[in-house]
């Protein structure tokens, strides 16, 4: 929760070199920052994580980490909200938030709590799109103790309806509050906009849904689940044979895993146009210009991290240039062509704005992102966002952990070993040609949608002065709970 | 530039603190390694370097640290030492500009310009609408002019493509802290940039960015339910202290700030006596010392800024805010408690880890766990500052059907726990082995050091008080933990604000306030 006034923003943003007139760049003859000298780059090989693959067809990383006496470790199990009914919507969040909190035959969640807590440890787990993980950490001195914990709670949970209880009051706290804050249902509605509101990426649980959901569900997606291909990851202060033995131990008596079947999503993007949602108590418009993106496997991926960044990552991208520093119109804008593991994820580009500027700032912005197949991509600014990219890489891999992460989550879709070299390589190689080739093959202005969550008794010029056509709208009320048998008694 | 609360660290380190207790060894050690690893160097003009090695990979991280943040803004400038944050990716006379001589005219039209609009703005009565739109245009004339000299977001675009990483800045009410990573080849430029913007800043592209920091209010307070309480519980909760003001500004005081109300600003608080820099990371001092020294060196001397006078007086008054709107219920309540110099600001700590801290955490097993009426439930300190009394906070967010109301007297009741009967022997120790487990985890990232060696060595003259200060926190007691909530949890020194939610839309609603 943001309480504090000073919370963080992800500023993702645009590029400076459009505006650099011929003109300026010989008038600043002197850069005293380009006689500074870069010194030597120490040399560095980071150490790579162990990977072993086990008979059934389990996978393990391991990577030592002696620099702080602590182990940590991860199971991720494939299947995640994606992969639910829709008419269980919430599921996978009442199932992981049930797991840890009921804990197992042998010991409570209650009591799983005040053991971990009083050695300063952790087992925890948590979902997403398409996983649900179980992960732990702890002193070194108690590691073995920890691990055969989160084993016993991986293997043996003891899904209680008390804790069921509690995770759908937690759930439907989220659901009642949904629409308390525009970033949030600006973000949601637009993905809705991208995939269709009923889709794997986008169906929410309802107060309806996340009531109906008994401990039989969740029995039965664990059951189902612990069966797919285990992906572990283990990192820290182990001596790596003896955490190889015990994972051994673990895990290779397990039968041959069962895969999931290959999804093949395939989405027919937004609507175009332009849609708009009322909240009355904000001044400021939040603003989202979305379209299809596409997935990493995609070999345009690099031509198009260097065109994100050229048109809004960073102070130096467009957007930022042009909708922040020269119009003063944000604090926050920026956004990109997105790229997922393995589904086509999302063109994005947000932009807030006082309600008195929505048109200028979304005409400035479609502006940016229309420019993109009009405007000339400049040397200057391929190499400014080729240089900030690989200049910063080493950030990828600068310590063992995340060295380790990120082999790990390479491998866990299925992408080569080096796949990272091979996209660093990539990088390099990009031409002015190839951001050209790309803009005009990814940026269709005409295919965007825009999606406004503003106050609508202030927004003049209205949005009609866009011309995208006409104002669609959005119920986002939020649905009532089935009344209680009970209740309907009474009525 | 974002707004945030810089360091956490403090909080963590407190728990480094705890750590001690339970593994001397472990306190000892870590000091010593430490003092291996780290210079310090204060030069001529008053501003403090730190390096700590650690050659691990070849990169670093800096956090510099200037103590003036928004509870230094002059009566009528609120949101202004954020605003000069903002500023200070601009560039200075050297990096933003293709003829600094020429623009420097321009500015100071600029500012002319500014200021007859300002007078015909601001008058009382007779304020002619003709003139001010001419004198409107005449204002955005001359920054137009000026904006031909402009290389827009030179400094930050050169840090970006020598591999800057997470550059940005954060203003708290305390402080002022800037900070990326950076590939260790670079350290030379960055020291460049770093020292250059400090000694060198200059206004450019002011009023714009002032239109972006209005847009940053607007986000983040305005539109914001929780955002909008808080402003509200802060300003009923101090009556004389800068604490109880906007940080990010009131609308009408932050959109009027002026450049040459910024550049005053930085010609009082950044001084070297004011700056802390500190690098962690694959920097070797007895290497890099004379070059930092060299480029630290152009920051401007001068004595250290005066310290405030204002003592936020004993509050004797009960206050509560209720604000009515369509938003779900909220709750928040505050208790004035001594600055962090305080001998008791280790129990403070104690406390809110014993009430807060994850699933076996009283508020959470009491308010979520078993009355089933909070989704989250906290306490927190100090807020909204630690360098001057703060407060020490509670909040809760009711799950649906329930009331701020019960949230309170639910909050009160583990409140009366606390101050009738000890804690048990097993919370205090939990709290002490997480503190050292929060530590330790600190001390292996170079930006989470430099924060941490920055913010310790200006709060208290030096680093090692980081871990100093572990034998101050050995000694909470039980009885300690007793005695401060007596003292400092009762109702005429609390202030509580809630939202209700309500139907349909009434006045409270209306937002808004100076373009």
């Amino acid at each position: 929760m943001n309480i504090k006034h000073y919370s963080s923003i992800v500023l993702a943003s645009a590029i400076f070199a459009a505006l650099l007139t011929p003109a300026t760049l010989t008038a600043q003859q002197n850069k005293p920052w380009e006689k500074i000298p870069a010194v030597k780059l120490h040399d560095f090989k980071p150490q790579q994580p162990r990977q072993i693959v086990l008979k059934n067809g389990i996978v393990i990383f391991l990577q030592e980490d002696h620099e702080l006496p602590f182990v940590y470790g991860r199971v991720s199990i494939p299947g995640g909200e994606r992969d639910e009914d829709l008419a269980k919507a919430g599921l996978v969040s009442l199932y992981s938030g049930t797991w840890r909190t009921s804990g197992t035959a042998k010991l409570s969640g209650d009591a799983m709590d005040d053991l971990l807590e009083s050695k300063a440890a952790s087992i925890e787990t948590f979902y997403s799109d398409d996983a649900v993980s179980l992960s732990w950490r702890s002193l070194k001195e108690d590691s073995d103790e920890v691990l055969t914990l989160a084993l016993d709670l991986l293997f043996h949970p003891k899904f209680s309806v008390e804790k069921l209880k509690l995770a759908q009051q937690q759930e439907a706290t989220n659901v009642v509050r949904r629409n308390d804050n525009a970033g949030g249902i600006a973000y949601r509605e637009s993905e809705k906009l991208v995939y269709g509101a009923n889709s794997p990426y986008t169906h929410q649980p309802e107060l309806a849904t996340i009531g109906a959901i008994t401990i039989d569900d969740l029995n039965a997606w664990h059951d189902l689940s612990i069966h797919n291909k285990l992906f572990l990851v283990i990192g820290g202060d182990f001596d790596p044979a003896a955490m190889e033995a015990k994972l051994r131990l673990a895990f290779e008596s397990l039968p041959p895993v069962k895969a999931l079947p290959v999804r093949h999503d395939v989405f027919a993007g937004p609507k175009p146009g332009i849609t708009f949602i009322d909240k009355k108590d904000v001044n400021q418009s939040t603003i989202e210009i979305v379209g299809l993106g596409t997935d990493r496997h995609n070999p345009d991926v690099p031509t198009l991290a260097v065109m994100n960044e050229i048109l809004g990552s960073g102070f130096s991208s467009r957007l930022f240039q042009k909708v922040r520093t020269e119009l003063g119109l944000a604090y926050g804008v920026g956004g990109g062509y997105g790229y997922t593991y393995d589904h086509p994820g999302e063109f994005s580009v947000y932009v807030g704005t006082k309600s008195a500027t929505t048109v200028q700032a979304i005409q400035a912005t479609l502006g940016e992102i229309a420019g993109l197949t009009t405007k000339p991509f400049t040397q200057v600014e391929l190499d400014q966002a080729r240089n900030s990219i690989l200049n910063s890489f080493l950030f990828q891999y600068d310590t063992k952990r995340k060295v380790l992460n990120e082999q790990a989550r390479f491998a866990y879709y299925g992408y080569p070993a080096d796949y990272l070299e091979t996209y660093e390589a990539g990088i390099k190689k990009v031409t002015l040609a190839d951001l050209d080739r790309v803009a005009r093959k990814y940026i269709h202005p005409d295919k965007l949608a825009v999606l406004v969550v503003g106050n609508g008794a202030e927004i003049k010029p209205g949005l009609e002065e866009l011309k995208l056509g006409p104002i669609q709208s959005v119920d986002i009320t939020i649905p009532k709970p089935p009344q209680p048998a009970s209740d309907q008694n009474k009525q | 530039m974002q707004r945030r609360r810089v360091p956490r660290y403090w909080k963590l380190l407190w728990v480094l603190v705890l750590a001690a207790m339970a593994w001397p060894f472990v306190q000892a050690q870590d000091l010593k390694s430490f003092e291996q690893k780290i210079t310090t160097k204060v030069l001529p003009n008053g501003l403090t370097l730190i390096i700590c090695e650690r050659p691990d990979a070849p990169v670093f991280s800096f956090a510099t640290y200037v103590d003036a943040g928004d509870v230094n803004d002059p009566s009528g400038e609120s949101g202004l030492a954020h605003m000069f944050e903002h500023l200070a990716f601009k560039g200075t006379s050297e990096i933003g500009t293709t003829d600094w001589a020429a623009e420097k005219v321009a500015l100071a039209k600029v500012e002319a310009a500014n200021d007859a609009y300002e007078a015909e703005y601001l008058k009382p009565i007779g304020r002619d609408p003709v003139k001010l739109a001419a004198l409107k245009k005449a204002f955005e004339d001359v920054q137009a002019e000026a904006h031909t000299f402009v290389v827009p977001n030179q400094f930050t675009s050169v840090a970006e493509r020598s591999g800057a990483t997470g550059l940005n800045a954060g203003t708290g009410l305390d402080q002022t802290v800037y900070f990326w990573s950076m590939p260790q080849s670079r350290l030379e430029l960055w020291a460049w940039l770093e020292s250059g913007r400090l000694a060198d800043v200059q206004p450019r592209e002011f009023y714009k960015e002032r239109d972006v920091v209005n847009e940053e209010r607007r986000m983040r307070t305005d539109s914001d339910p929780t955002g909008r309480l808080v402003e509200q519980f802060l300003a009923t909760a101090y009556v004389a202290h800068n604490y109880g003001r906007s940080g990010v500004g009131w609308p009408s005081e932050v959109s009027q700030i002026t450049a040459t109300q910024a550049m005053e600003f930085h010609r009082k608080y950044y001084v070297g006596a004011n700056i802390v820099v500190a690098v962690a990371g694959d920097v070797k001092a007895s290497e890099a010392l004379p070059m930092l020294e060299k480029y630290f060196g152009r920051v401007p001397g001068g004595p250290k800024p005066e310290e405030m006078t204002t003592v936020e007086p004993k509050q004797f008054a009960e206050k509560t805010v209720t604000i009515r709107e369509q938003t779900q219920p909220f709750f928040i309540e505050g208790y004035h408690r001594p600055d962090f110099r305080d001998p008791d600001s280790a129990v403070y700590d104690a406390i809110s880890d014993i009430m807060s801290n994850g699933r076996v955490s009283r508020l959470y097993r009491s308010l979520v766990r078993d009355q089933q009426i909070a989704a989250q439930a906290q306490g927190f300190s100090p807020y909204p500052g630690g360098k001057y009394p703060g407060l020490f906070a509670f909040y809760a967010v009711p799950v649906p059907g329930h009331t701020p109301a019960e949230m309170r007297d639910a909050i009160h009741k583990e409140i009366a726990r606390l101050q009738t009967a000890d804690v048990s022997d097993e919370e205090l120790q939990m709290f002490k082995t997480r503190t050292r487990a929060n530590l330790l985890s600190g001390l292996a990232d170079n930006q989470g050091l430099a924060f941490a060696l920055s913010e310790y060595q200006t709060r208290y003259g030096d680093w090692r008080e980081l871990f100093l200060q572990l034998y101050r926190v050995d000694k909470v007691t039980k009885a300690d933990i007793r005695r401060v909530a007596n003292q400092v949890f009762v109702p005429s020194n609390r202030t509580s604000a809630w939202i209700e939610t309500e139907a349909t839309a009434t006045a409270a609603q209306k937002v808004g306030g100076a373009q």
